[in-house]
Formats: structure tokens, sequence, C-alpha cells
């Protein structure tokens, strides 16, 4: 006896002649299979290609191209063959209940409580202890791990380098003299030989704007912030901290293109549209003996987004 | 000598039984680890065959193509801020002093082979992994999967959607260029607005204040470790319950609270879910070769102090980046401390109170309905008008919290000013939960009164007689979605000779050595 003879198959059609989806398989299995078998010819080619095209360093789309339309017919062909020349059902299981006889939860709770129970209120001194232990443990661990990832703030937020005398300089360390800049135009600077430093290219960045050609006050209690029209503004917007980028010269605007918050450069920087809250801190301004522009003071307050601890 | 030697094919084919080196291997295997019985079950698992069980899938699958083109990335990416000066074969950024993140996402993409597909396969399963979970999860809601006895798959689902969130935020950080700077910049100043903690949170998490010189590795280790660790887990557990719990179905002919109608794991689910890895695959190659994305070599490097415009974060951010712009600036300041509310209740409040809402949906309907039965069948959503039109509700001001992300884009583009489009959207915002809950309600009621809503209007079958006729027969009209007329029935054994059919049911089986 053969070992083919001992198997009885269970005789299932595959796709399902009544299944009006299925109508095309049903029909013509054998077609079927040769469109598969084309889609897999078809995909090691391209499998072929992709080879070839690493092999030469061809250009990325290549690569991409073979690939992926290799992995796509692949999938297609193999989608096909389980959909329409597999043992169609539909087959069914059964789904039994999770819960337990009453027996066996009433046992289950009564290990748990009694058991358990019994032993922590028997001894109930070892079981606060070992809880407050583990307890202690866990809030000490917890301080060094925190306190090492990072300083504490203290007041790192509130302040900037900007000092009284400190010559206001471009990324390159250039200062800037008084005819330098003509009117409408606009740069971004920092204060001298912090130029180069990335923390306080953040922190202290600056946009200095000339606006006119004779002192500019921005607002009352700012009368000599602004020699000959140049006038500063921390760039860090007051929302969430994208630098205040675009100029808009027509409007005497400070745009930020993150949300769009708009801050009049005219009036105190105040915001007029935009979800920033506060003005732009400005950078009281003055000129040396030779036309240099440097600061006056520091900032007056914090600059950037708000804080818990702002003040 | 001669008497026991095994001489022929054949013989050793009879020495091995009758599935051959297989059924061996399988033998072994359950001599020692008692393998058959599970397995056979394993095998018999019935999977439903509604096309909406298939949305899961593609997203089990992206994660797939993200960890294989993950690691091929991780060889050649550098988590360092340190700044160099590159030299690399992209010529436009020669002469720059770039940090060394960018400076090696640059090579991996110009001259490292396949370095750009990789990246940009990356990137899009990224999108897709995010976008499957959040139309999967809209079939668990709306179809009510969710309810008793699977609410714990629920909320490991909602955990791996803000996972996969967090993991596509991290992973867009790390090139460090002008576009994903800013974004950790305004990421930085959201958690700044937590009242109270907010700072100290800042300052643990990027080691001072911002840029500082440690997040990028710290954003490293966290993208590429552990977070896809902690998804892998989940996903095991999602996976694990769906099997204990066995799936849900809709209802049907056959179909009840105590079966589950489908195929078979074995070999037609697994034939047809590896296609589905291959096409996932496939279509993520594709749009790797053919569709750019996140072009950072024309973004430039980060550089604190310069803003490129029109920057917009990946999809799944908008909605965050929509309630930041047209929330009005309300900062709160007294006693000496600031809230700034205008960007505590957009950025962390809203998520919060939306995310929340999700994990508490299955308790809170459950007492709102009173309904403490084990639901196996799922809903129509039509047939749950109430959970359908709250769920359209919050969907509509999500989607309308997106589209304000573009505000400034939509300005140019319709020629009107951003203030009215920010007038118009905060309406939009606020109005469309209401009226998509409104609609939604009515278009429940009205659809329960159609005949056959339910079901797919199927072609007419066209036919050629041998006379060269086209004939065409009315198929039956409406057909549920499911085999019409036929009767499910137990997978079956493929070999029902008695001896197995015995040897299974006693569980006695002998062991040939
Ligand atoms: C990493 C992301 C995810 C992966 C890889 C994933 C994968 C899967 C897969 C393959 C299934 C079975 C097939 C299916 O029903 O589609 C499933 C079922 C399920 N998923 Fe997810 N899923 C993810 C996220 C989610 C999310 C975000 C939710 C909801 C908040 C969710 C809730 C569920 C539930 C409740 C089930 C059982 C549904 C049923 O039996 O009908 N999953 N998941
Ligand atoms: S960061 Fe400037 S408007 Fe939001």
């Amino acid at each position: 006896m053969s070992e083919h003879e001992h198997r009885t198959p269970v005789v299932f059609s595959t796709a399902h002649e009544n299944d009006p989806h299925m109508q095309p398989a049903a029909n013509n299995p054998d077609g079927m299979e040769r469109r598969i078998a084309l889609l897999f010819v078809v995909a090691f080619l391209l499998i072929v290609a992709f080879g070839y095209c690493y092999w030469v360093n061809a250009k990325a789309w290549t690569l991409g191209a073979t690939m992926g339309g290799a992995l796509f017919l692949l999938g297609v062909g193999l989608v096909a063959w389980g959909k329409y020349l597999m043992p169609k059902g539909p087959f069914v299981e059964e789904r039994h209940d999770f819960a337990s006889s009453d027996e066996e939860r009433e046992a289950f709770a009564a290990t748990i409580v009694e058991r358990g129970g019994g032993v922590v209120k028997r001894r109930p001194v070892l079981g606060g202890l070992l809880g407050a232990g583990l307890g202690a443990f866990s809030i000490a661990a917890l301080f060094p791990l925190l306190g090492s990832l990072g300083p504490r703030p203290k007041d790192t937020l509130d302040k900037t380098d900007w000092k009284a005398g400190d010559y206001l300089v471009d990324i390159t360390g250039r200062r800037y003299n008084v005819n330098d800049m003509a009117i409408g135009s606009i740069l971004t600077v920092f204060p001298e030989g912090k130029n180069d430093d990335p923390q306080a290219q953040n922190q202290d960045q600056v946009v200095l704007i000339r606006i006119s050609d004779s002192d500019f006050t921005t607002q009352k209690g700012r009368e000599n912030w602004g020699p000959s029209g140049y006038v500063a503004y921390s760039k860090l917007c007051t929302h969430l901290g994208c630098p205040v980028g675009l100029y808009e010269k027509k409007l005497q605007m400070l745009v930020c293109p993150c949300h769009q918050s708009m801050f009049d450069v005219r009036n105190g920087a105040i915001p007029n549209f935009g979800p920033a809250p506060r003005p732009l801190p400005q950078l009281p301004l003055k000129l040396d003996a030779n036309g240099y522009i440097l600061a006056r003071d520091g900032f007056n307050q914090p600059v950037g987004p708000g804080y818990w601890e702002r003040k | 000598m001669s008497d026991v030697a095994i001489n022929t094919k054949r013989e050793k084919k009879a020495q091995l039984g009758r599935y051959g080196k297989v059924g061996h291997v399988l033998n072994e295997m359950d001599d020692r680890l008692g393998v058959a019985k599970g397995g056979k079950t394993f095998m018999d698992k019935i999977f439903p065959d509604h096309w909406s069980f298939m949305l899961g899938e593609i997203a089990l699958y992206s994660f797939v193509i993200l960890m294989l083109t993950g690691i091929f990335l991780t060889l050649y990416y550098v988590p360092s801020q340190a700044v160099v000066l590159y030299k690399g074969s992209y010529l436009p950024l020669h002469g720059l002093h770039v940090t060394e993140a960018y400076a090696s996402s640059i090579n991996l993409t110009f001259a490292v082979r396949g370095g750009l597909l990789m990246r940009q396969m990356h990137h899009w399963a990224c999108d897709i992994f995010v976008g499957s979970i959040v139309v999967h999860m809209c079939r668990v809601f709306f179809t009510g999967a969710f309810r008793k006895p699977r609410e714990l798959n629920w909320s490991i689902g909602l955990t791996l959607l803000t996972l996969a969130i967090v993991n596509g935020f991290l992973g867009y950080s790390l090139p460090d260029d002008l576009v994903s700077g800013t974004g950790i910049r305004i990421a930085y100043s959201i958690i700044l607005s937590i009242p109270v903690v907010g700072t100290h949170v800042a300052f643990w998490l990027f080691g001072g204040n911002f840029p500082g010189t440690v997040i990028i590795s710290r954003f490293y280790i966290l993208h590429v470790l552990i977070i896809p660790l902690v998804i892998l887990g989940l996903v095991g557990g999602h996976l694990g319950l769906l099997v204990r719990q066995k799936h849900t179905q809709f209802k049907g002919e056959g179909r009840t609270e105590k079966n589950v109608v489908g195929s078979p794991m074995f070999p037609i689910f697994m034939a047809k879910t590896t296609g589905f890895l291959l096409l996932v695959g496939g279509v993520t190659a594709l749009l790797g070769a053919f569709a750019q994305i996140n072009p950072i070599w024309q973004f430039g490097p980060y550089d604190p102090e310069k803003i490129s415009y029109a920057v917009q974060p990946d999809w799944y951010m908008g909605f965050l980046d929509g309630a930041l712009r047209i929330f009005p600036a309300w900062s709160f300041h007294s006693f000496g401390y600031t809230i700034p509310l205008e960007v505590t209740i957009p950025a962390v409040v809203f998520p919060g109170i939306v995310f929340t809402l999700g994990y508490l949906w299955p308790t809170l309907e459950r007492k709102y309905t009173k309904d403490n039965e084990l639901h196996n069948l799922l809903d129509f959503p039509r047939d749950r008008p109430k959970r359908t039109a709250a769920g359209a509700g919050i969907l509509s001001m999500l989607f309308m919290l997106f589209i304000a992300s573009s505000t400034d884009v939509i300005a140019n583009f319709m020629h009107i000013s951003l203030n009215e489009v920010l007038l118009i959207m905060r309406v939009l915002v606020i109005i469309s939960p209401f009226v998509g809950y409104i609609v939604t309600y009515y278009i429940c009621k009205e659809l329960q009164g159609v005949d056959g809503a339910s079901q797919r209007k199927t072609p007419n079958i066209v036919t050629r007689t041998a006379t060269g006729e086209y004939v065409a027969v009315a198929a039956p009209k409406n057909v549920n979605d499911q085999h019409v007329e036929l009767e499910a029935v137990p997978v079956p054994n493929y070999v029902t000779s008695d001896e197995v059919v015995e040897a299974t049911t006693s569980g006695v089986r002998t062991v040939e050595r």
C-alpha cells in the first residue's frame, strides 16, 4: 500500500461559485494560477534588476523602484493565491467562556486574600517596615537619577549675557558702525565674544533694525534707547521661542514664521497679532565715540517664552 | 550489520513515518516542548475575513519595515552635537560648520549606497505606521470592539499610538536640520510651560537650557532602543490578548457570540498576511523611490538664530501646531508666577484631555449604558448613533485643528488676510465637534431605515452564449459581507483516517524511537 492511499483528502472547493466576488477564479482556477505565476516571474526579474542596480550603484530611485516593484508583485500574488486558490471556508471556531466555575473563583480569591492577607496581618510591623524601606529606597534612588540628568534652572532662564557696554556683533564677530546699515535693513547680533557660542546664540540673539535716520523712541520711558534710528529687540519669540526672523518693512512688523505672531517694531514690539502674549524685550543702545553700536544696558526683563518662575 | 542498516531512500522515508522529515522534526519538538496540541490550535485559529481587520496588520508591518530600515540607518548615523567642518560629497554645504549628527545624515543620504532610499522608506513607514494605527483605532472604536472583555487591549492600543507619535517626533529630530531643530525648540518651550515642574523637567531632559549638548544623544537612545523595545513588548501583549480573547466579528448568518467565522491561520491567513507584509514593504519602497520626503540637505543645518518659512511638522503633530496657532494670547501672571496659558492649554491640557477621554471611554460607556455583558459581535456604526456621532465629533475637531496648522498657507493661497483665516479657523474648531455630532447622528438614524445598508451591491454577471449572445443575469442584489448560503464548518483535518482521529481525541500517542 503506498502512503498516498492513507490520505483521504477532505474535498474542498477553492473559490466559491456562488460568491460573485470569486467568479473569475471559481470558473477558471488554472487561469488564476497562470496570472499569479506571471506576477512571481516579473517579481523575480525585478529582484535581479535590483541586484544589478545596486552593483553598479545606480540612482536611488532605481533601487526603490525595482525592490518596491518586486515586493509589491510578490505581495499581490501571495494575497491572490490565498484568496482564490486556497480552501475557501467559511470555517468556524468555537469560543469558550473565560469565567471559571464559582468554586474555582472562590478558591482563588481565598488564596490571595486569606493566605496572603493572613501572613501580613499576623506581622503588621514587618509589612509596614518593608513598605517604608522600599518606598524610601525608590525616592532616594530618584534623586541622584534626576539630579544628574541636568542642573537646576535657578534663574538661568531669566538672564542673558547682555550687559552695559557690550558691542553688538554679527555671527562673524564684526562690530557695526552707525553708518553701516541703510534704513529698513535688519541684522541678527550677539554680545561681542559670544557670537561663537551656540548656547549664547540661542539665548542672546537680538535683531537690530534701522527704522529711521534720527533717534527713535519706541515707547515712553525708552527715550534714548534708539540712537540714530537703530532699535534692537530680543529675537526669541515670546510664544515658543522661535527666532522672529521675518521683517515686514511695509507694516513695520517683525513676524514669527512659526505661528505668525506679529510685533510692532515702532511701538515697543507689542504683539498685535497671533498667540505671542508679550512684547519682545527691547535692548537699549548707544553709540561710542567712533559711532559703533553698543548696549546701553542689559535686558530689563526675561527673554523668550513663558514659564512658571518667570516674574 | 546489514539487518539494521537502512539502505534505500524508500526505507529511510518509511522510517521517518508518514509525514517525512517535517513530521519527524515536529515530533522531536513535541517530545521536548509539547507543541503539538497548542500548535494545532494555533494553526486552526480563525481570522475574520472582513477587510477592516487588516488595518492593524498594516500597522504591524509598517513597524517591521521601521525596524529593518532603522537598523540600516543606525550603522551610519552619528548621534553627536560636536561641530565639524563639512567636506563630504554634497557640494552646496561645503565649508559649513555643522553638527556630526547633521553631517552623518547628509553622508548617509548621498555617500552610502541605498542610503537615501532607506532614509525615505524609514520616514514614509513612520507616517504609514501612525496613520494605520489611527485608522485601526477608528475601526475598533466605531464597531465597539473595545467593549468588555477587550478594554485592556484598547488601553494598550492607545499607549501604542502615543508611543508611535512620540517616537516619530524623536526620530524626526535626529538629523539636526533647521526644520527639526525648530521643532525641538518648540517642544522645549512646551515643556517649560507646564506649571510648577516645567522648567525642572526641561532642564533634566535637555541637561540644561536649550539647546545644550546632550539632547541629540538622549533622543537617539530613546528613539532606537528604549521606545521601540516598549512598543515591541506592548505589541506582543496586544497580539497575545488577541489570541487569548479571539477576534470579534460582525453580526451575520451563522455568527454568534460563541464562535468565530473566517479563515484559518494556516495556510490561508498566513498566505494573505505574508502577502500583506510584502505589499506594505513594496508600497513603502515605491514611495521611498518616487516621493521625496524630508529633504534635509535643502533645509540646511540647525542654527538657533535661523528659521525657515512655512515650517510644518509631520502630519500627526499637525493638530498640536494648529491648536497653538489659533489659541488666543492668554498668559496668566500673578503672585510672581506665570502660567503661559497660551501654550499650556493647547499643547498640554488639550491633548491630555483627548487621550484621557480615550483611556476612559470603555469605562464611561459601560457606566452610561449600564451594559456589563461580554461582547464578541461587533456593532454596525449606525446602530450606535451616539457613540458614532461622538467619535465623529472628536475626529472633526482634530481634523480642523490639523487644517489650522497651515493658516499662513491658506491665507496666501486664498488671498485672504491672516486675520480672517484665524477667525474662521477658531469658529470652525469650536463648532466642528457639534456639527460633526449632529450630522453623524442623523445620518446614522437615516441609515438604520435603509434597506440593505450594511450590505454590498453586487455586479450583474454577464455571460456569452455559444451563439455569441451576451446575457446579463442580475446577481442577488445585496450580499451580506459573508459567504451567502454557505454553512461554516470547523477547520477540517486534512487527513481523516480513523487512526489519527483516535490519536488526537484520546491524547495517547506512542512515540517511535
Ligand atoms: C503599534 C500599533 C498597533 C499594532 C501593530 C496593532 C496591531 C493589531 C492587530 C494585527 C490586530 C488584529 C487585527 C485587527 O483587528 O486589525 C489588533 C487588534 C486590536 N487592536 Fe491594535 N494595533 C495597534 C494599535 C492599536 C490602537 C491604537 C488601538 C486602539 C486604541 C488598538 C486596539 C485594538 C483592539 C481593541 C484590538 C482587538 C480588536 C478585535 O479583536 O476586534 N490597537 N491590533
Ligand atoms: S513661536 Fe513665535 S508665534 Fe509661536
